[in-house]
Formats: C-alpha cells, sequence, structure tokens
C-alpha cells in the first residue's frame, strides 16, 4: 500500500474500476462501465438493445433498405402476393404495396411517435416532479393532486377523447399520448427528490446563494435523469401499444401513411384468406415493444441492482 | 412557541383518529376531487378544444334553428366557468345529452351496454387470477429455472403484444380455421327471439333461467374474447404475484416454518401465499380496471357489444355527447375501482394501520 502506486493507464479496465477517480470524467466514465457490464451479463437485456439499435438504423435508412416504394404498390401486377412471392419477402397488400418496404417506413413513425412522446411527457414529469419534490408544501400537495387525477384515467380512453376532439392525425395522436404519459414520470421525479432534498450537498448550494430554480435545474434534475431514463424505456412498448391502437382506429396516421396500426386496420378485411396484410405489422409492433421492454428491464437491473429479479 | 405546541398536539390528536375513519375520510376526499378532475378534463375536451362544439355534437349536416337550440341548451354565450358548472350540474343528474347516433340519452345507452362489457372484463379477470396466480407462485418458488424463465416470457409477450392484432389472429384460428369457437357478437341471432334476459348480465340470466343451450352459445361467445383478455390480466397479476411471493419467501417466518417441518406444499400455499394475498387483491382490482379499458379494442374486434364498441362506433360518427360520456362512465369507474382497492388494501392488512 505505498502511495507511489503506479497510476492505470488511462481508459484501460483498472482505470475504470478506480476506487479513487483523479478527474470527474474517470469517476463518471468508471460508473458508465459497471453499469454496462451489469447490463451486459444479461442476455434479455442485450438482445432488447440490439432490437432497438436495428428500429433506429432501419429508420434511418429506410430509403436505401426498403426494395420497394411503400406508399405506391404496383395494381396490376402485385395485388395480395403472398409473402415468399418473387421480389417481396413479406408479401403485397391490397395496393400491390411490398409490405416489407411498408414496415421499413413504418418504422420512421414508430420512432417519430416515442421519440416526440418522450420528448414532451418526460420533462413535464421532471419539472412538475421536481418542483413538487423540492418546495413541498402547498404546492406539493397541489401539484401531487392534479398529478393523481391525471394518473387515474384509463390512458387508452383519455387518448381516443382527446384524438376526436382535436381531430384524427399522428401529430394529435402523439399529442394525446404524451398528455397521458407524464404522470408517472412526476410521481418518480418527485420521490427521487424527497429523498435527497435535505442532504447536505444540497444546503451547501442553498449557503452558496443559489436561487431555488437553480438548485432544481443543475442540482435536482440531473440526479433523478436515471430512474426516469428507466421508466420512461419501459413505457416505449406501451406508447407504441397505444398509437398502435389509435392508428388501428383511423385515430392515428393516415392513410397512406405506413403505419403500422392502421397496417393492421387495412388488412383486417382480408384477414381470412390473406392474413399476411395483417399480421407482419402485428409481428412488427410485437418485436419493437419486446426490444423495449427487455432494454427496460436490463436498464433497471443495471442501474438499480436492488431491484433486481422483482 | 405556542403555535408550534398546538400545531403538535393536533398532529397527535390527528394519529389518534381510527384508521379506517382516516382511510374513509381521505377516500372521500380523493373521490370527489378525482371525480371533479375527470369531469374538467371532459368538459375541456369537449366543449374547449373543439373549435365549435355545436358542430362537434350535432355534425354539419344539421339545420340552422338545431344548431341555434344546440347553442343555447350548451349556454355556448355565457362564460367559460359558467358553462363548466352547468356541465357539472348536467352530469351529476345523469344527463350526458343525446346520442346523434342512436337519438337516445347516451345514459340510457351506456346503461344498456356496460353490463355486457363487465361480463366480459370479470370472464377475463376470473381467467386471469386462476391461471396467472398459480404460475405467479411457481415462478417465485423455481426462480432461476426453466419454469420461471417461460412464465416471465409469457408475462412479456403480454405487456409487448396488441391486442387488437392478437384477437385478429385467434378469430382467424379459432373461429375460420378450427371451429371451434363462435362468431363475433355476444350471442346467435337465433336465440335473440327465444331468450329475454331480466338484465344485461346473459351469462348469468341463463344460468338462472336454466337456458343450458343458451348458456353453451353464450360460452362459445364469450370465451375467446375473454381469453385474451384474461391473457393480459395473467401477464400483470403473474408477475407480480412472483414478486410479492420472493419477497414473503424470504422472511424469517418461512424459515420459521421449514424448522418446524411444515411440508414445502403447505409453507408455499398457506403460509406465503396468504400473506401475499392482500397486495394480490390489490393488483387483481386495478386489473380489472385495466380491462375495462382494454375492452375497447377487444370489443371492436369480437363486435361485442359494450361500452368499448359504443365508444368506438361514436368515435367514427363523430358522436361527441356519447364518446364523452363513456369516458366519464369508464373514467368514473376506473377512478371507484382504484380508490376502493386502496381503500381494501388498508383495511385488509393491519401493518398499514400502525403506520
Amino acid at each position: 500500500m505505498s502511495i507511489t502506486e503506479p497510476a492505470p493507464k488511462p481508459y484501460s479496465r483498472d482505470w475504470l474500476l478506480s476506487d479513487r477517480p483523479a478527474s470527474r470524467r474517470q469517476a463518471s466514465l468508471g460508473r458508465a462501465y459497471v453499469v454496462w457490464r451489469r447490463f451486459s451479463e444479461n442476455r434479455l437485456a442485450l438482445l432488447g438493445l440490439v432490437i432497438i439499435l436495428a428500429l433506429i438504423l432501419t429508420a434511418a435508412f429506410a430509403d436505401v433498405l426498403a426494395p420497394h416504394n411503400p406508399l405506391q404498390g404496383d395494381l396490376r401486377n402485385a395485388r395480395l402476393l403472398p409473402p415468399g412471392a418473387e421480389g417481396y419477402i413479406l408479401g403485397t397488400d391490397d395496393q400491390g404495396r411490398d409490405i416489407l418496404s411498408r414496415l421499413i417506413h413504418g418504422s420512421r413513425l414508430t420512432l417519430l411517435v416515442v421519440v416526440l412522446v418522450a420528448i414532451i411527457a418526460a420533462p413535464v414529469g421532471l419539472i412538475v416532479g421536481t418542483i413538487s419534490g423540492y418546495a413541498g408544501g402547498w404546492v406539493d400537495a397541489v401539484l401531487m393532486r392534479i398529478t393523481d387525477i391525471f394518473l387515474a384515467f384509463p390512458k387508452l380512453v383519455l387518448a381516443l377523447a382527446l384524438v376526436a376532439a382535436l381531430g384524427p392525425g399522428i401529430e394529435n395522436a402523439i399529442l394525446a399520448i404524451a398528455v397521458t404519459s407524464w404522470p408517472p414520470y412526476a410521481r418518480i421525479a418527485r420521490a427521487e427528490t424527497m429523498t435527497f432534498r435535505n442532504s447536505e450537498f444540497i444546503s451547501a448550494v442553498q449557503l452558496m446563494g443559489a436561487s431555488p430554480f437553480r438548485i432544481v435545474l443543475r442540482h435536482v434534475m440531473p440526479l433523478c435523469l436515471s430512474s426516469l431514463i428507466v421508466r420512461v424505456t419501459l413505457d416505449m412498448a406501451g406508447i407504441i401499444l397505444t398509437a398502435a391502437g389509435l392508428g388501428f382506429l383511423g385515430l392515428g396516421a393516415q392513410p397512406p401513411l405506413p403505419e403500422w396500426g392502421a397496417m393492421i386496420a387495412s388488412g383486417r378485411r382480408f384477414i381470412l384468406d390473406q392474413w399476411w396484410v395483417a399480421a407482419m405489422p402485428g409481428f412488427a409492433i410485437l418485436i419493437v415493444s419486446l426490444g423495449f421492454n427487455l432494454l427496460g428491464d436490463g436498464l433497471r437491473d443495471a442501474l438499480d441492482p436492488k431491484e433486481a429479479g422483482q | 412557541m405556542a403555535l408550534t405546541d398546538t400545531s403538535a398536539v393536533t398532529r397527535r390528536n390527528k394519529r389518534r383518529v381510527h384508521p379506517v375513519a382516516s382511510a374513509l375520510l381521505r377516500f372521500l376526499v380523493m373521490a370527489v376531487t378525482t371525480l371533479f378532475g375527470l369531469l374538467a378534463v371532459t368538459f375541456f375536451i369537449g366543449r374547449v378544444i373543439p373549435i365549435d362544439p355545436v358542430l362537434a355534437i350535432v355534425g354539419d349536416r344539421a339545420p340552422q334553428h338545431v344548431v341555434e337550440r344546440i347553442r343555447l341548451e350548451l349556454g355556448l354565450d355565457l362564460p367559460l366557468y359558467q358553462q363548466f358548472w352547468i356541465y357539472l350540474k348536467q352530469v351529476l343528474s345523469g344527463d350526458f345529452g343525446t346520442s346523434v347516433l342512436t337519438t337516445n340519452p347516451v345514459l340510457t345507452d351506456i346503461l344498456r351496454v356496460f353490463p355486457a362489457t363487465i361480463e366480459l372484463a370479470t370472464i377475463g379477470t376470473i381467467i386471469g387470477a386462476v391461471l396467472g396466480i398459480p404460475l405467479g407462485v411457481l415462478a417465485a418458488v423455481k426462480r432461476g429455472s426453466i419454469a420461471d424463465q417461460v412464465v416471465r416470457v409469457i408475462g412479456l409477450v403480454g405487456y409487448s403484444v396488441p391486442i387488437f392484432w392478437l384477437g385478429l389472429l385467434a378469430l382467424v384460428l379459432f373461429y375460420a380455421k378450427l371451429g371451434w369457437v363462435a362468431y363475433p357478437g355476444r350471442m346467435d341471432i337465433v336465440y335473440e327471439y327465444t331468450f329475454t334476459p331480466n338484465s344485461g348480465f346473459y351469462l348469468v340470466d341463463a344460468i338462472l333461467q336454466r337456458e343450458w343451450a343458451v348458456v353453451w352459445d353464450l360460452f362459445r361467445h364469450i370465451i375467446l374474447p375473454g381469453s385474451l383478455l384474461g391473457y393480459f390480466s395473467l401477464a400483470y397479476i403473474s408477475r407480480m404475484t412472483r414478486s410479492f411471493m420472493l419477497n414473503e419467501l424470504a422472511q424469517e417466518y418461512i424459515v420459521a416454518a421449514r424448522a418446524k417441518g411444515l411440508s414445502e406444499t403447505r409453507i408455499i400455499w398457506f403460509h406465503a401465499l396468504r400473506n401475499a394475498a392482500v397486495p394480490l387483491v390489490t393488483v387483481i382490482a386495478l386489473s380489472y380496471a385495466g380491462l375495462l379499458e382494454g375492452s375497447v379494442l377487444t370489443e371492436t374486434i369480437f363486435s361485442w357489444p359494450g361500452l368499448g364498441l359504443y365508444i368506438t362506433n361514436s368515435l367514427q360518427n363523430a358522436d361527441m355527447n356519447a364518446v364523452l360520456g363513456g369516458t366519464v362512465v369508464i373514467g368514473a369507474v376506473f377512478v371507484a375501482i382504484n380508490l376502493l382497492s386502496d381503500l381494501l388494501y388498508r383495511t385488509l392488512d393491519p401493518r398499514t394501520r400502525s403506520r
């Protein structure tokens, strides 16, 4: 145990796992490495990560990957071809459009929905929750009562009513889902905030004269992020399912957009003889939401080992 | 100083209030404010968001005098808070307006269709609980085994699959290809004329009237959508059961029971499960509420004449009164179940009383 112990090479395993990090960057990289090691031990979680990465790549390179035009089909020669038909791996729909190409382009809409809902709902929940937890008193009481009210709503039914009033369309569907999604985030952020509201580092910042606004923004919110990210990831599957449900009822993305839920709805008429038209988009939804669920479970276990296996 | 003293005294007095009474009070406050919030939101959706609420209610083909009459009836010339007050009074007296589609009062329609949804959700919850609890117990007892993994995957798929899609595939397989179940709907048309139910709960009525042919027919209709909802409830119930059981099995009284030489079966099913039962009641209640919502899409697939189908049909026809009426009813039932399960939990579990 000499003081002149040689410092581990930067970015090596020992450097990352060092319990005496020399810089803030080393500490955060080390923590990320530990989380990653715990995460990657879980095979199902890795599978989830692969699925989501595949979704993102598919969405990014949809133009290159899709073999056919997703919106315009070959009505004369390629109507309702079964899977495996020449040039159409997953078959074609009633308008002669290649289902695979539509699924590939539809991944953009799916990603758009989850990302936008997360971008709208997570910050709202974070702001409401941290303010509520930090301020306490009547502010907390009022904000949490409002949160409880929204939490008590059945999500899909509220989203339905909202879209009915706003009018169908993917933007309104996203808005409606976001309105129904934020309350759990507020609850989590509040609970996290409560655990360290009275801790010393907050008192220290208060003594230094930081405004409540600054404390919440710079010192409280960052600490709530990890549990929020886990929860948002776990919610993604639900968001996808709600969006698909709205699309299925004709309230989400409008034709000819290749939204997966709407594709199932349009395949419903041919379900008895041309089952693949409705079945294929369903598989896509199932795989992607399974991916988000596995990823979320893995993230939770890696970030919070206490709850692992629950 | 005196001020803090009195507040401490009142706090101590508050703690002495009977736990059930305080739970009841909390329950009432929650119920009233949540219901108020629910109505505020539906009011907002129905009257504030649409550019012209009258148009949203009567459609664009209504003659001018109807439009004028509705406008006055809704009090659209009044300020918003007065409109909200009128809306509150109307809803609390059971007036949700008239459905454009059926021309009946919305409340009459809802009372007619709601029993079908309750019947479906009840069957779903029964299936989910009867299968989900043993699966969850099995997964917890054999933690980490193949059985545990299988239960986990069943649950995960249940969380990830679009219910309407699974319903469509199930219909193709079990109705069209195998012919095991009846076509979508609640009952064969033949029985529409021969069987007169006393209430909306056909299954109960048929059993009470000893119409076994009708019971069999109803069963053949309900089994597929019921199992489908049951699967979703199973996914949730088995996961929670596993979690509660793991929690119980790690307790010391289990070790004590083993040391006494009790059989493993007895320990698991009598000692551990009994203690896990209280939170499970809450979980089952919550999953029941979830199924009421899940029935919206399921009923659409199976042409089940319940509240979900009523709402989606009204949606397609821009029948805003009916949509909002259905939303309020589902929301209110949802809230009621949530609060009741909370109350039940507090009364059933002695541990929550000491706090």
